[in-house]
């Protein structure tokens, strides 16, 4: 009976103990947890700042870019040749309620290719950091906040970069491309380069929405021109009022498209010109100052700009742009060497081929515009033993 | 009285004991498990080579394995699917260098191999005893729907250093209570090897039936599984070299869209692989943008050294 008894407390005794430790542990495990994921919260921001601090050096309310993205296992060395010898401020459109929703998207993607990026908005945001160009929001401000951010930019950074860009906070630019177009002039030659539209103008303007380009030299006589009331606030269609005074002031409409004559700047995202067949009573085809392409032939293989990208697209296009590729995928539009970079360097073409042909075997078709390329074997060709990998 | 209170105590401690070892022994394998990101962890895996790999190895070798890289595209259709199947022609199949749509009837509309079978699984058997049938000297297939996209260049950068002569079946690896499985729907790889001894099992009623068991019935993915088991060959996750997953069930852009909730300072970089082989579910319109995102938009001045080239299809123009 009494063996009974204490077996029965000793189990009796064993689930209250169990028991009483697991509702302690649980209790333990639960506040540290929860120390746990206010400790992480804050080790985001501070991620965060300090990745920003390893990207840009903020100064005077302007972003100078300190490391531009490279990829692992990536040759870049012509877009680095390019990010030194092309330098562009891009200067986005923004207001204080599109800073968490659009700018910050911009600001963590595209703008980390620009050399400098200033923020403009009505008002001053020294976090952002945006400038405050003492505006009031709205449409009818456009043209009143453009006129500004370009006197901005020149009064702030006319030395410190060679092409003046303005983008709104859904527009999409690569970078990289906008380089290679421009790579092709000089900053002292007056002229600027966009989406170029038709009507209402003598040589066409700019589209606002597809970001447009000022050379150094286009900027000045900008500022000058307001200086000397040749232009004055006309409208407040920004894009239409910016093109006309670019006429007044004698600064070059340029032609932005491809060596095959296709569009770099875009008004719409990637889908809309790729397969949307617009209706022929849209503005849009009395508008475009060359013909219009629907399909594949709509967008250069180095486009630059998309409009009306939301957050989410923004990241993507990166994704697209910048990431995803199909391994050795040989792309049939070969874009041509900008002319001064060519006596310069080796063709970095030209060792990227040798490799190849090495690796693969294959006969050099050089390099050029669309290529006729055979899909089916092509002959091995022989080693040649002097070659040595670049 | 005494003993048994002693009795109670002892009783007690030895609770508390018990208690604290198995919660010991708990926080190490939920820990080990949180530490492979939360999902499945994969037994088995396939890597693509590194370029170092890739470096090592002759030009000799790299042409032989060039030559021997051509993949046989399975693509399972519906008259129902016809935009979808359309697109998968107009698009990424171009890049297949052999492609060949199975269908569970004819359509007037497009062509394709009539199967004349409304069950998917008994449907799926046939389309793969054909190819195998058909494969003349390609040693790697690939099935897929037509709402799939993949980009075959880096499928064949995935298996580029693996002997098609052993067996392999590729994919995005999922575990369903004791069944590893590939995803159909985010595409299926097998080497030569996996669909011949699959061919050979089909024949087995026991092992692998043709109607499934009645009672419960199995998705297709599934059963090829279980069918492919019997022959010793396992589902295995296709990654990339930093092990992250290069076929993906979703669309790229709701995988953008977590990746910005899950990590906003680094939302390309957390997302997907720069070398991924498939998404599922896009629009007719989202896989034009893909061909265009993939096969042409880049930046000018970036250049990657790929020891291997491959070039557009003939006939094509948004690639």
């Amino acid at each position: 009976m009494k063996a009974l008894g204490s077996r029965f407390s000793f189990y009796a005794g064993f689930v209250v103990g169990t028991f009483t430790l697991y509702v302690f542990l649980r209790q333990v495990w639960f506040e540290r947890s929860e120390q746990a994921e206010g400790y992480a919260k804050l080790g985001v921001q501070q991620q965060q700042l300090d990745e920003d601090q390893g990207i840009w050096k903020k100064e005077r309310s302007a972003l100078f870019n300190l490391d531009h993205p490279h990829h692992t296992g990536e040759d870049s060395h012509m877009a680095d040749e390019l990010y030194n010898k092309v330098r562009i401020l891009c200067w986005v459109m923004t207001g204080p309620k599109n800073l968490e929703t659009k700018a910050r998207h911009v600001k963590y993607t595209w703008s980390r290719h620009c050399n400098i990026v200033v923020f403009m908005s009505s008002v001053d945001d020294p976090d952002f950091p945006t400038v405050g160009l003492g505006t009031k929001e709205g449409r009818d401000q456009l043209y009143w906040k453009t006129i500004r951010a370009f006197h901005y930019a020149y009064e702030h950074h006319a030395n410190e970069a060679d092409w003046f860009l303005k983008a709104d906070d859904d527009t999409y630019v690569i970078v990289d491309n906008l380089r290679w177009i421009l790579a092709n002039h000089t900053p002292d030659e007056p002229i600027y380069f966009g989406r170029r539209f038709k009507p209402y103008t003598k040589q066409g303007y700019m589209s606002g929405g597809a970001g447009y380009v000022l050379s150094r030299e286009a900027l000045k006589r900008f500022v000058e021109g307001f200086k000397n009331k040749v232009c004055t606030h006309t409208s407040s269609v920004e894009d239409l009022a910016m093109g006309q005074c670019m006429e007044k002031v004698g600064v070059l409409a340029g032609d932005s498209r491809d060596t095959a004559q296709r569009e770099t700047f875009h008004p719409f995202v990637p889908e809309q010109h790729l397969t949307a067949k617009f209706p022929k009573s849209f503005w849009y085809w009395s508008y475009c100052y060359y013909p219009i392409s629907e399909g594949p032939n709509c967008c250069s293989d180095v486009s630059v700009s998309f409009h009306y990208v939301d957050a989410t697209g923004m990241y993507l296009l990166e994704y697209y742009a910048y990431h995803l590729r199909a391994f050795g995928y040989r792309y049939r539009y070969q874009p041509p060497t900008p002319k001064a970079y060519r006596a310069e360097l080796p063709n970095p073409w030209d060792s990227a081929e040798r490799l190849k042909e090495r690796a693969s075997g294959m006969k050099e078709s050089g390099a050029g515009d669309d290529s006729a390329q055979e899909a089916g074997p092509v002959p091995v060709a022989a080693k040649d033993p002097a070659e040595a990998p670049v | 009285m005494l003993s048994e209170g002693g009795s109670f105590m002892k009783g007690m401690v030895l609770g508390g004991l018990f208690c604290l070892v198995l919660s010991l022994l708990g926080s190490f394998s939920p820990a080990t498990e949180s530490r492979t990101d939360g999902n499945d962890h994969h037994h088995h895996h396939v890597k693509a080579a590194s370029k170092d790999e890739l470096q090592q190895l002759s030009d000799s070798r790299l042409q032989e394995l060039n030559d021997q890289l051509q993949v046989y595209c399975v693509v399972m259709v519906q008259p129902k699917s016809l935009v979808y199947w359309a697109t998968a022609l107009d698009t990424w199949t171009k890049h297949c260098d052999k492609v060949e749509f199975y269908t569970s009837e004819a359509s007037k509309a497009l062509e394709a191999i009539d199967l004349n079978e409304k069950d998917d699984w008994a449907r799926l058997r046939k389309a793969l005893k054909h190819a195998y049938e058909n494969a003349g000297d390609i040693r790697w297939f690939f099935v897929a729907q037509p709402n799939t996209f993949a980009i075959i260049e880096n499928l064949k950068y995935l298996v580029l250093t693996k002997d098609p002569e052993q067996p392999f079946y590729l994919g995005k690896a999922v575990k369903s209570g004791e069944l590893e499985y590939v995803e159909l729907n985010s595409g299926i790889v097998l080497s030569y090897e996996a669909l011949k001894r699959l061919v050979n099992v089909f024949q087995d009623e026991d092992k692998c039936p043709e109607r499934g068991r009645q009672l419960w019935k199995l998705s297709d993915d599934k059963q090829l599984a279980v069918c492919l088991k019997f022959t010793g060959v396992f589902a295995e996750n296709g990654e990339d070299v930093h092990g992250k997953g290069l076929f993906n069930s979703k669309t790229v852009d709701s995988l953008i869209s977590e990746s910005m909730k899950q990590n906003p300072s680094n939302v390309v970089e957390g997302c997907c692989s720069d070398l991924a082989v498939t998404f599922s579910g896009l629009s007719a319109n989202q896989m034009q943008v893909m061909m265009f995102g993939v096969y042409r938009l880049r930046p000018y001045g970036h250049n990657f050294h790929d020891l291997l080239t491959f070039f557009p299809p003939k006939g094509s123009d948004n690639d």
